[in-house]
């Protein structure tokens, strides 16, 4: 689902966008040690398959249909910072080129189905690797980790919805609405990322970062006869969890508050500035007008920025809670 | 390689906005798309002239209004969610042909209508004047950063061959009496999307096998510059200063 | 010598094997072929040739010059790498910005350039196709443009990887004058057969990852046996008389 322009308020859109480029900045500083020379074209080639994919609608329930959003797949087969780059490239292409998606609400689009998903898909997908590292571990943690990615992703876009949708439409409502379509939708996403993923992996497991590190050793065999040599190029064993795990759930809290601070009923920074300066004189108040939308001043008798980050709290104790299960899982299975 | 499916964005001319450097375009549609968010939904009237601007850009451009039109699908989506809203909004209601619409959801589905569909407009002008390689290279003199750029352009370059071969895929699919028509054939699609994968990334490897072999290290070589002037700048500053000036004017 | 090869091995990362200690010379100005079946090496020998892939074991010197990390720029400049499909080969927008990629990227600007771009052109008869899109262009043609690409940076050897594949008669033709025309160094990787005797004066011919022969090529298309413990095959009602009968 791209978001188009006028969606959602000035306030949102402009904490997103902040946000977003953040993120992007981040994965850019950390893509580089995720892939060698072949960072781009792999990248780009992710980028294009997700934005074929992506229309490659499939039908859901009673007319309904969803598309993939590419984000855990990227993540799995390029790891999460490029995977961000990649769905950014996408969402840049679809808006500037495509008209899909609005230009403005760029940095929310990013957001959602870059930042989010590939986050929460790497969590859930290491998670499930670690605690089983073969290949039938990265399947099912693919399958997993899409699965759950989407309706996070669903969730966060109905949080900011709360915080600063320009439909009067209940919060609730959206939530649950969204959640709802997007576990089918997640199905959907979870079987197709599982599939390309164990595909790739039985003809190019190479090319699959999510499973670096699990390459038998190479036999070489010359003329003179048998000779086992350790790869050349001993791929670089994924990056210790903990850290990743720890810069998503900043990045999350980060965006929840800087998005709830953007959007809280008490005169914010930029309307503030505007007031002081006399900004505009009297057409500030219409220029920003989509704030006078702000007045979702609380959800429930909860402030905004709390329950932004309640929000976020929430849906990580939940993709945390399921990696967990499974990982129990798979540990009374082997 | 197939009838590629961004070349029809493209409308090839040789108009006042085709010749725009490319990053001036993109500026230009930046703000301009910013202008109309800004615009408090109220105002009827400022909506209508940014119409009659973006109608005059297209003008100016020779892109002919069925070509708008008929990429303006892309946002059929929202447009079925912005009918719902009125029905399922919240506050005040009214009554309008027997049915029960709420005055607030009306707002919200005329604002999101006229902006969506005038960043649309936009978006869509542009990449009809801007073939997609000068976008890229317009992005690169705005400093997108180099690692965006080099995947943006690998993924254009890539984009034909993967659609070609789904293209071929479908075909072979549906000549087989396949049918998407619920959730039950989705790992049949799954499957082809991993196919679709190993096809595509292969023949992506072998083009930057050629192209390493040529001496290529991470960046394409600029072969002409596309500096802008003064007056590009302005050319291309006119549409959202206008837009500006429309919505203190009404 | 301009290409020496020596006990070069190589598996791929999931583990299959393609070489396994490949030993081969060429002198400068010799046209040689390289024979083998499908699924010999062949590609996975050329690829190791400019430093695509690297050496699981031995080592590949181009002009004296080892092939190796620090090297990479100046090897991909000596050697001149065809590819089997043309459209793998031409990315850029027009024959001419594609001939150009090559000499750009080793720092080539301006008037150079422009004449580099030229004089590859017409040396492979394609000077009047510089300003169209190459996949407008016949695929004989584009597999021209394909050799001009390499040409435009100079190269010390020339390596082609089956050049003659889904060519028609004439096509064929024209690209084996365009060959024999060229003053520089080939390697010519084909399991054509006739197009190796009509082009090259020695031949390799690579079976289960090494060098299984090496000779003239009239005497090697004349060993049948050895042709058939090799996969290879002359097409029908073709012969090699044995020389000296």
């Amino acid at each position: 689902m791209h978001v188009p322009d006028g969606f959602f308020t000035a306030s949102v859109s402009i904490g997103a966008a902040v946000v977003a480029a953040a993120g992007v900045g981040v994965a850019l500083r950390n893509a580089k040690q995720e892939l060698d020379d072949r960072t781009a074209p792999m990248a780009g080639l992710v980028a294009a398959f997700v934005f074929a994919v992506q229309m490659l609608n499939f039908p859901v329930a009673a007319g309904t249909s969803g598309h993939l959003l590419g984000g855990a797949l990227a993540a799995i087969l390029v790891g999460p910072y490029t995977a961000v780059l990649c769905i950014a490239v996408v969402l840049l292409v679809q808006g500037f080129f495509f008209a899909d998606g609005g230009l403005t609400a760029l940095g929310i689009n990013i957001t959602l189905m870059g930042i989010v998903t590939a986050a929460v898909a790497w969590g859930v997908f290491r998670l499930i690797v670690r605690a089983a590292p073969n290949r039938g571990a990265v399947v099912i943690g693919s399958f997993v980790a899409a699965l759950v990615s989407v309706p996070v992703s669903a969730l966060v876009f109905a949080v900011l919805f709360a915080i600063g949708g320009t439909a009067p439409i209940d919060a609730g409502a959206v939530a649950a609405a969204m959640g709802g379509v997007h576990v089918l939708i997640g199905i959907g996403e979870g079987l197709i990322t599982a599939v390309t993923v164990s595909s790739v992996l039985a003809v190019r497991p190479d090319l699959v970062y999510g499973a670096r590190g699990l390459a038998r050793p190479l036999v070489l065999r010359t003329a003179e006869g048998e000779q086992v040599v350790a790869p050349q190029q001993q791929p670089a064993e994924p990056k210790p969890l903990r850290p990743f795990l720890v810069g998503a759930g900043v990045v999350s809290l980060l965006l929840a508050g800087i998005v709830s601070f953007f959007a809280s009923s008490s005169p914010d920074g930029l309307e503030k500035v505007a007031e002081d300066k006399g900004f505009l004189g009297q057409a500030a108040d219409h220029l920003f007008g989509g704030f006078a939308l702000a007045d979702y001043g609380d959800v429930g008798g909860i402030p905004v920025g709390v329950a932004g980050v309640l929000g976020v709290l929430i849906t990580l104790a939940v993709g945390l809670g399921i990696g967990y299960l499974v990982r129990r899982k798979q540990k009374v299975a082997s | 390689m197939g009838a590629g499916h961004h070349h029809q964005l493209y409308r090839a001319g040789d108009t006042l906005v085709h010749r725009l450097p490319p990053q001036c375009k993109l500026v230009a549609v930046a703000a301009f798309a910013i202008v109309v968010v800004a615009t408090p939904r109220e105002r009827f009237w400022a909506f209508c002239g940014y119409l009659l601007l973006l109608a005059t850009v297209a003008a100016i451009a020779r892109v002919p209004p069925g070509h708008v039109l008929r990429r303006m699908v892309v946002e059929l989506p929202f447009v079925l969610f912005a009918f719902a809203i009125p029905v399922i909004g919240l506050g005040e209601r009214i009554t309008v042909w027997g049915v029960s619409l709420s005055v607030d959801g009306l707002w919200a589905s005329w604002n999101i209508l006229a902006k969506a569909t005038l960043g649309v407009i936009a978006s869509i002008l542009l990449a009809a004047t801007t073939e997609p390689r000068g976008m890229l290279l317009g992005a690169q003199r705005l400093r997108m950063p180099q690692l965006l750029v080099q995947i943006a352009t690998f993924m254009l370059r890539y984009l034909d061959v993967v659609l070609d071969s789904m293209r071929r895929m479908r075909v072979a699919r549906e000549s087989r009496g396949f049918q998407a028509r619920d959730i039950r054939q989705a790992p049949i699609l799954a499957k082809s999307a991993g196919a679709l994968f190993i096809r595509s990334y292969e023949r992506g490897e072998r083009v930057h096998l050629a192209m390493l072999s040529r001496g290529y290290t991470g960046s394409m070589p600029i072969l002409h510059d596309i500096s802008a002037d003064v007056r590009q700048w302005l050319a291309a500053g006119a549409l959202p200063l206008a837009a500006a000036a429309v919505l203190f004017l009404t | 010598m301009t290409l020496e090869v020596r006990d070069l091995a190589y598996a791929y990362p999931d583990g299959t094997q393609a070489l396994f200690g490949v030993d081969l010379r060429i002198a400068r100005g010799e046209r040689v072929a390289l024979l083998g079946p499908n699924g010999a090496g062949k590609t996975t020998l050329v690829m190791h040739l400019n430093g695509i892939l690297t050496a699981g074991h031995g080592t590949v010197r181009v002009a004296g010059l080892e092939v190796g990390k620090e090297t990479l720029r100046e090897i991909r400049r000596r050697v001149g790498l065809v590819f089997q499909d043309p459209d793998d080969q031409l990315f850029m927008p027009t024959v001419r910005e594609d001939v150009a990629f090559g000499p750009a990227n080793m720092g080539v600007r301006g008037e150079e350039l422009d004449r580099r771009v030229r004089d590859a052109l017409d040396r492979v008869g394609m000077l009047d196709a510089i300003d169209r899109p190459p996949h407008h262009l016949s695929f004989g043609q584009r597999r021209r443009v394909a050799v001009a690409t390499v040409l435009a940076m100079d190269p010390e050897i020339l390596v082609l990887d089956e050049p003659s594949s889904n060519l028609d008669p004439a096509s064929r033709r024209e690209l084996a004058q365009i060959l024999r025309s060229l003053d520089v160094t080939v390697l010519m990787v084909t399991h054509d057969l006739p197009y190796a005797l009509e082009l090259c004066e020695r031949s390799l011919i690579l079976s289960g990852g090494v060098i299984a022969a090496d000779g003239p090529t009239r005497e090697l298309l004349a060993d049948e046996s050895l042709l058939t413990t090799h996969r290879l095959e002359l097409p029908y009602g073709f012969a090699v008389p044995s020389p000296g009968t």
